[in-house]
C-alpha cells in the first residue's frame, strides 16, 4: 500500500528509536531485559476536533511468566497502549512513538508484514467480547485453523489436529464435533475459550488479554481467569491484562499499572500496591468496590468523570477530582505534573502525587474508610 | 430448511393467486369498459357483444377467475373470428389485439427482459462493489470523496436522462438488438451491450454507496481487529473476514433490485428499442389489452416472490446466523 505515506513519520522517528534501543543495551549488559519493555510510549490519534493523545508517556515491562495488570477507567489508555504493542493501530492516521521491545524487537516502526508475523505468533490478544470478536459466518474451526495457518505452512489436516487439541486444552468438551459450530452456537464462555484457544494455538511468548471477563457471567468469569493462570503457567509466557476489577488484579496478577489520563499514576507490585496504594486515584478505585461481606454500606463513587482526553486537565490530570488536593502546600496539584518516582522508602514502587507522606495519609484516612 | 423452502413456495403462490384474483376484481369495477375500446368508435352492438363474450366479460367475476385459474393449469380454447384456438396450459389468455396467446407472448418478452436485467446487474454489482470497497479502505481519502461525490451526482441525474445519453452518443457501441443466446452468443452479447452499460452505470452507483457504507461498518467490526491480531495478511483481513460480512446486506439489496427491474424495465426497453416485459406491459396498457396485462401482473408478482424467496434462502446461506435447523 501506500508506504511512503506511513514511513512519512517512521522515517523521523527511526534514529531516536534506534539510539534508544542502543541505550536499553547499555543499561543492560547481560541482555537479558524482561520480555516486553515499552518506554516513554506516546499514542496520537487525529479527530475532528484536533490530535487526540490518548497514551502520553507510558513505560513497563513485564517478564516471561509474570502478569501484568493494567488497571483503569475507559479512555484511560488501557486498550489502545496494548493495541500499540500488538501493531494493531492504523499505521496511516495513528502516530506512535517511544519504544515498544518485544523480545528484543523494536515494534514502533517495524515494517507492516514484518509486524503481521509477530501478530498472533510471538505476541496474542484475547479482546473483551467474545460474541462480536470472532467472526459470525465461519465455524470456530475455520478460524483457529486459520490462526495457526497464518504462521505455519502447514496442510489444513494438520493444522486441525491442533486445532482440535487446543479446544481440547482449554476445556471444551467433544472438540472434534465442537469445530464445525459457528461461534453463535457456543455459550459466552465457551466462545471466551475458544477465543484463548486462538490466541495461544501459535504458543505466543505474550499473550494480552483485554477485559477478558468483562462481557461473562460472574460464574463464569472466574472459569476463565482460573483458565488463564493455568495456561500461563504451562506455556511460561508473560500476560499483560487489562481490567477495571481491582479483585481480579489480586487474583491473578503480579505487577500493577494504574492508569489514568493516559499516563501511569501508580506501579508496583500487586502485593504492595493494593496492601497500601499511594495514589489518591487507587485509593477511589478501592473505596468503589462494593463490600460482600459486613454491614451493608453506601458505595463510595470518585467524584467525577474522567477527563476528556482533547481537554485533560493541567499539571496533574487528576486534581480536579481529587479530595487531597488542599493537602499539598500551593497550587503545585494545578500547575505541575508529578513525576512517576518513588514516593516511600521502598524504590521497587512508584507513584505520581505531590502528596507528602502519602503512606501515612492512607493509614490514617483512606484505610478506616475502607469497607 | 426443506420443509421451510417448500412452506415459502407455498405462502408464495397463494400470495401470487391473491394479486390475480385482487387485480381481476380491479378490472372487473373499473369505470372503462375493455369491449368498448377494442371495438372503436363505429361499433355495432353485436360486434361489442362478441367482444364482451370472447373477453368472458358476460360473464360474472367467480366464473372469469375460475375460468383463468382453470387455463393456467389445464389449458383452454378460445374463439376469434369463427375459428377456435387452442391455448394450451399455461394458458395466460388470448390477445384479441395481436392476435396471438399471451404466454406466447411473454415467453418471447421474458429472455429479452431477463438478459437485459441479468446483464445490467453483472456490470452494477461489479463496479459498485468494486468502487465502494476501493473506497471504504481509503476512507477520507481523495479516491473515496471523489468515488462519493460522482455515485451522487450520477444518483441525481433521471435515469432516463442517463439512458439517453448513451443511446445517443455511445454510437461507437454495436447497435442494440435482440438476438436469441442460444442461436448466437456473441451477437447477444454485442447487441446488449450498450442497454448493460446504462442500466449498470446508472445503478453502479447506488452500489457504489451501498457496498462502501457495509463495508465500512465492517471494517470497524471486532471480528476484523481479530483477523488482524491473528497475523492473517492485509488481503485476508479486508476480503477474506470484512467484505464477507459486508456482502450479505448488499446481497439483500439486490434481490429486492432485481425484482423490480425484472418488471419496470421500461424507460430501458423503450430507448433500446428491446422487445421485453416491460415494453410489452406499458403498450398493453395504452391499447387496454386485457389479457396481456393480466399476464403481465401475474409474471410481475411471481418474479417479485421468486425474488424474495431466492433472497431469503441466500440469507440462510450467507448468513449462519440465520440457518433454520
Amino acid at each position: 500500500m501506500s508506504e511512503q505515506v506511513t514511513n512519512g513519520g517512521t522515517a523521523i522517528r527511526r534514529p531516536e528509536t534506534v539510539s534508544r534501543a542502543a541505550r536499553s543495551r547499555e543499561a543492560n549488559p547481560s541482555g537479558l531485559e524482561p520480555y516486553l519493555v515499552v518506554r516513554d510510549l506516546e499514542v496520537t490519534f487525529p479527530t475532528a476536533d484536533g490530535p487526540v493523545k490518548a497514551v502520553r508517556g507510558l513505560s513497563y515491562s513485564v517478564p516471561l511468566g509474570r502478569t501484568l495488570a493494567i488497571v483503569g477507567e475507559s479512555g484511560s489508555g488501557k486498550s489502545v497502549s496494548s493495541m500499540a504493542v500488538m501493531g494493531l493501530h492504523n499505521p496511516q492516521s495513528t502516530r506512535i512513538s517511544g519504544s515498544i521491545r518485544l523480545g528484543g524487537h523494536e515494534v514502533v516502526g517495524m515494517r507492516q508484514e514484518e509486524l503481521r508475523k509477530l501478530r498472533g505468533s510471538t505476541a496474542a490478544m484475547v479482546f473483551q467480547d467474545p460474541q462480536s470478536s470472532l467472526h459470525p459466518y465461519y465455524t470456530v474451526g475455520k478460524q483457529l485453523i486459520e490462526a495457526y495457518r497464518a504462521h505455519h505452512n502447514v496442510a489444513k489436516a494438520k493444522a486441525a489436529q491442533r486445532a482440535i487439541e487446543m479446544l481440547a486444552r482449554v476445556g471444551i468438551p467433544n472438540p472434534k464435533k465442537r469445530m464445525g459450530d459457528y461461534p453463535h452456537q457456543f455459550s459466552g464462555g465457551m466462545r471466551q475459550r475458544a477465543m484463548i484457544a486462538m490466541s495461544l494455538i501459535n504458543d505466543p511468548k505474550l499473550l494480552i488479554a483485554d477485559e477478558p471477563t468483562t462481557a461473562l457471567d460472574v460464574t463464569v468469569q472466574a472459569q476463565i481467569l482460573d483458565l488463564i493462570m493455568d495456561l500461563q503457567r504451562d506455556f511460561g509466557s508473560a500476560v499483560v491484562f487489562i481490567t477495571h476489577d481491582l479483585g481480579v488484579v489480586a487474583e491473578i496478577a503480579d505487577d500493577i499499572l494504574v492508569m489514568y489520563a493516559g499516563r501511569a499514576v501508580e506501579y508496583g507490585q500487586v502485593n504492595k500496591i493494593l496492601g497500601a496504594p499511594l495514589h489518591p486515584y487507587t485509593w477511589g478505585l478501592l473505596e468503589s468496590i462494593p463490600a460482600v461481606s459486613g454491614e451493608p454500606a453506601r458505595l463510595h463513587p470518585i467524584p467525577g468523570a474522567p477527563p476528556s482526553l482533547l481537554a485533560v486537565p493541567s499539571g496533574c490530570p487528576f486534581h480536579p477530582r481529587c479530595e487531597f488536593r488542599e493537602q499539598v502546600q500551593g497550587d503545585l496539584c494545578r500547575t505541575e505534573t508529578p513525576d512517576l518516582i518513588p514516593r516511600t522508602a521502598d524504590t521497587s514502587r512508584t507513584s505520581r502525587c505531590h502528596l507528602r507522606e502519602p503512606d501515612r495519609v492512607f493509614e490514617t484516612t483512606v484505610l478506616p474508610r475502607l469497607p | 430448511m426443506l420443509l421451510y423452502i417448500l412452506r415459502r413456495i407455498l405462502i408464495a403462490i397463494s400470495v401470487v393467486a391473491v394479486t390475480l384474483i385482487a387485480s381481476f376484481a380491479l378490472f372487473y369495477v373499473a369505470p372503462t369498459d375493455p369491449a368498448g375500446v377494442l371495438c372503436g368508435e363505429r361499433c355495432t352492438p353485436a360486434r361489442y357483444e362478441e367482444i364482451r363474450r370472447s373477453l368472458n366479460l358476460d360473464e360474472p367475476l367467480p366464473s372469469q377467475v375460475g375460468n383463468y385459474f382453470k387455463g393456467l393449469v389445464v389449458g383452454r380454447t378460445y374463439e376469434s373470428g369463427g375459428t377456435t384456438v387452442e391455448c394450451e396450459a399455461p394458458c395466460l389468455g388470448y390477445s384479441y389485439l395481436l392476435g396471438q396467446p399471451v404466454t406466447k407472448l411473454f415467453a418471447q418478452a421474458i429472455p429479452v427482459t431477463f438478459s437485459l436485467v441479468l446483464g445490467g446487474a453483472i456490470v452494477y454489482v461489479s463496479v459498485g462493489l468494486l468502487a465502494g470497497v476501493f473506497a471504504a479502505r481509503r476512507r477520507g481519502t481523495l479516491f473515496d470523496r471523489v468515488t462519493v461525490g460522482v455515485s451522487l451526482i450520477l444518483n441525481s441525474i433521471p435515469y432516463f436522462i442517463v439512458a439517453l445519453i448513451i443511446s445517443l452518443y455511445a454510437t461507437f457501441l454495436p447497435p442494440t438488438q435482440y438476438t436469441k443466446l442460444f442461436e448466437n452468443p456473441a451477437m447477444w452479447a454485442s447487441g446488449l451491450l450498450a442497454a448493460w452499460l446504462c442500466l449498470g452505470l446508472a445503478n453502479a452507483a447506488s452500489y457504489t454507496r451501498y457496498s462502501r457504507g457495509s463495508m465500512i461498518e465492517s471494517l470497524g467490526e471486532d471480528f476484523v481487529r481479530t483477523a488482524r491480531a491473528k497475523g492473517l495478511t492485509e488481503r485476508k483481513v479486508v476480503y477474506g473476514h470484512g467484505l464477507r460480512a459486508a456482502l450479505t446486506p448488499v446481497a439483500s439489496i439486490l434481490g429486492v433490485d432485481l425484482a423490480y427491474q425484472l418488471t419496470n424495465t421500461v424507460f430501458t426497453e423503450t430507448i433500446f428499442g428491446l422487445p421485453g416485459v416491460g415494453l410489452m406491459t406499458l403498450r398493453a396498457f395504452f391499447t387496454f389489452d386485457l389479457p396481456v396485462l393480466m399476464g403481465g401482473v401475474l409474471v410481475g408478482s411471481i418474479a417479485l416472490v421468486t425474488m424474495n424467496l431466492i433472497v431469503d434462502v441466500l440469507y440462510t446461506v450467507l448468513d449462519p446466523r440465520v440457518r433454520l435447523s
